[in-house]
């Protein structure tokens, strides 16, 4: 293996051997330059506009490491500002939640609007002539956009449109936001949990077609046990499943799925006097968009990664997963639940308890994933065993989701943007 | 249905102090015969605590029927967050009975639960909401929910015993 003490990826096309240098998981060198060369330069998420339906309303949340105020100002436009008092620094929304015309700092009492603009300062007449209020309004991010309702910022300002960044995703996205004629919506509650564990294991692990029989062992005896026929389709023909890289670094593993799905994939366990009603659903949805759409968003289960720290997983539920890490071995997550916002109350109670069977905190499955990472990255204490192979499937022509090619499509653009241009310039010309 | 009597705090403490000695000593089967055949388990998320699991995504929201399986999971071998299974420690105070409605008891108890696991302690600070039946002469729970204090799962990362 080439340049093992500098290099993050080991890449062999012919011979199918694809390796990371676990270094990418310890590295406090590392992560401070995906702090820089990532976490500043992509489209990160920072919420969904149902978070803020109404004027005012606001939600203060970490993002990218930057405590952040995602708020609809009072003309309705969604805007992302950052909780920093442009005075002295104290930050300006101390409360998660909330509707407000104004935020007030506690410090000094300097007073901005729901715009951002700054609409008070106390004592103002001891300030000289250059002091001027439209220079210390509340500073905001880059650059700010939203597609389809999800809303993204980003420090650099020669970042390509969240449109074309987003690239082949929006397709995936698209599947997901075509649930609802009214809209999707954020549900009440956000599952604020971590894991002692590098982030990047987190990205691996939520579209792993590979981990799921032997991780998840427990999840799919419970399913068999409320009757679910886990054999399923797969007696007549191959269930349908394939994996995309999706450019970008973003990539998705889409396939039909044993589990029911709120969104018209009728199951046993939802009871047979629901049954008329979902196939209702269905038939609205063959209406919108045909048969074959209409079969694709609600028989079949997403697991979509947008580069570098976004998951949407649209499985027995959707959940929205986004995370950042602390330090090398830890990281936040924040996971939320998505549904049509037309949905009707007992839709909606099912939909939840479906979600809560596999995923979050305490489902059946989520912690044990959690193990597994928080194992690995344990285990990466043995230096001198130095990489970590994600080969899998690298010679077959159409990738499985039990393969590991959508991890490859992610680490191959984190390792373009994380390595240094000049070290690599230098060694292409060597 | 009758109304309750109410019972004395002694009572119901001696419940919750079984409870915690169960389910401390991952007796967990016996535990279940603790609970109605109806229970509920819940565990809200951590900024709706006052949510209802039919509208808000909790933490965790088992009927009966998840409250038996994850039972024997956790009793099984595959339940690997908890395989090797983490020591758990309760601490149960301020148990008060708040009050009868109809046949339902309505309790209260405040809970520190440490989980010690890989050379970590991780610390669960709340309350317990308990509806509880009499049957015959015993008292049984038809409700427990799991209210943190914790602002996050940070560090902890999961709830994946019984808390």
């Amino acid at each position: 293996m080439k340049n093992p003490d500098e290099d993050y990826i080991y890449e062999d096309r012919d011979s199918g051997i694809f390796r990371v240098n676990r270094r990418a998981f310890t590295d406090p060198e590392c992560l401070e330059r995906e702090r820089r060369r990532i976490f500043e330069t992509c489209w990160i998420y920072v919420g969904h506009e149902s978070e803020v339906p109404h004027a005012g309303d606001y939600r203060s949340r970490n993002v990218a490491g930057r405590p952040v105020i995602l708020v609809r100002g009072d003309d309705g436009v969604v805007r992302v500002l950052l909780n920093t008092c442009t005075h002295r620094g104290a930050m300006v929304c101390r409360q998660k939640s909330g509707t407000a015309r104004i935020f007030q700092c506690p410090y000094h009492a300097w007073t901005f609007d729901s715009r951002g603009r700054l609409v008070g300062v106390p004592g103002e007449d001891s300030y000289g002539d250059g002091f001027k209020r439209d220079d210390l309004a509340l500073g905001v991010p880059t650059r700010l956009d939203s597609y389809r309702g999800f809303w993204f910022i980003c420090f650099d300002p020669a970042v390509q449109s969240l449109y074309d960044y987003l690239a082949g995703a929006r397709e995936y996205i698209d599947l997901i936001a075509d649930q609802s004629e009214l809209g999707m919506k954020v549900v009440a509650g956000q599952q604020s949990y971590s894991a002692r564990a590098n982030w990047k294991l987190l990205v691996e692990n939520s579209y792993d077609g590979y981990h799921g029989l032997p991780t998840h062992q427990r999840y799919f005896s419970f399913l068999g046990d409320i009757g679910i026929d886990l054999k399923g389709s797969n007696a007549a023909a191959p269930p349908r499943q394939h994996a995309a890289d999706l450019g970008n670094g973003h990539a998705v593993v889409e396939y039909q799925s044993a589990w029911g799905r709120p969104i018209a994939h009728w199951v046993p366990s939802f009871g047979e006097d629901r049954k008329a009603h979902f196939a209702g659903i269905r038939r609205r949805f063959d209406e919108r968009f045909g048969p074959e759409r209409a079969r694709r968003i609600c028989e079949t289960s997403r697991n979509l990664g947008i580069f570098p720290n976004l998951v949407i997983n649209d499985i027995m539920a959707i959940t929205v997963r986004t995370f950042y890490p602390l330090s090398p071995d830890y990281m936040e997550i924040n996971a939320w639940a998505l549904a049509p916002a037309e949905e009707n109350a007992q839709d909606s109670a099912l939909r939840l308890d479906n979600f809560l069977t596999f995923l979050g905190p305490g489902g059946f499955a989520t912690p044990d994933d959690i193990e597994m990472l928080e194992s690995c990255q344990r285990g990466f204490a043995n230096r001198e065993v130095g990489w970590s192979d994600i080969s899998r499937g690298m010679k077959r022509e159409r990738p499985s989701i039990t393969d590991e090619m959508q991890m490859r499509a992610f680490w191959r653009r984190w390792n373009q943007l994380i390595s240094d241009p000049a070290l690599r310039r230098a060694r292409s010309a060597a | 249905m009758s109304t309750a009597e109410t019972p004395s705090r002694q009572e119901v403490e001696e419940l919750l102090y079984e409870e915690a000695a169960l389910l401390d000593e991952w007796r967990l089967d016996e535990w279940l015969e603790l609970l109605t055949e109806d229970a509920v388990y819940e565990v809200p998320p951590t900024d709706v605590p006052e949510g209802d699991s039919r509208n808000t995504l909790f933490i965790i929201a088992d009927d009966a029927v998840r409250i038996r399986s994850r039972v024997k999971q956790l009793l099984g071998k595959s339940a690997w967050a908890e395989n090797p299974h983490s020591r758990t420690r309760r601490m149960i105070t301020n148990v008060r009975v708040l009050g009868v409605e109809a046949e339902e008891i309505l309790a209260t108890a405040n809970f520190t639960v440490h989980r010690m696991r890989y050379e970590s302690v991780d610390t669960y600070v709340g309350r317990y909401n308990y509806k509880l039946v009499r049957r015959g002469d015993k008292l049984r729970i038809r409700e427990r929910r799991a209210i943190l204090d914790n602002e996050a799962l940070r560090p902890h990362g999961k709830i994946s015993f019984i808390l």
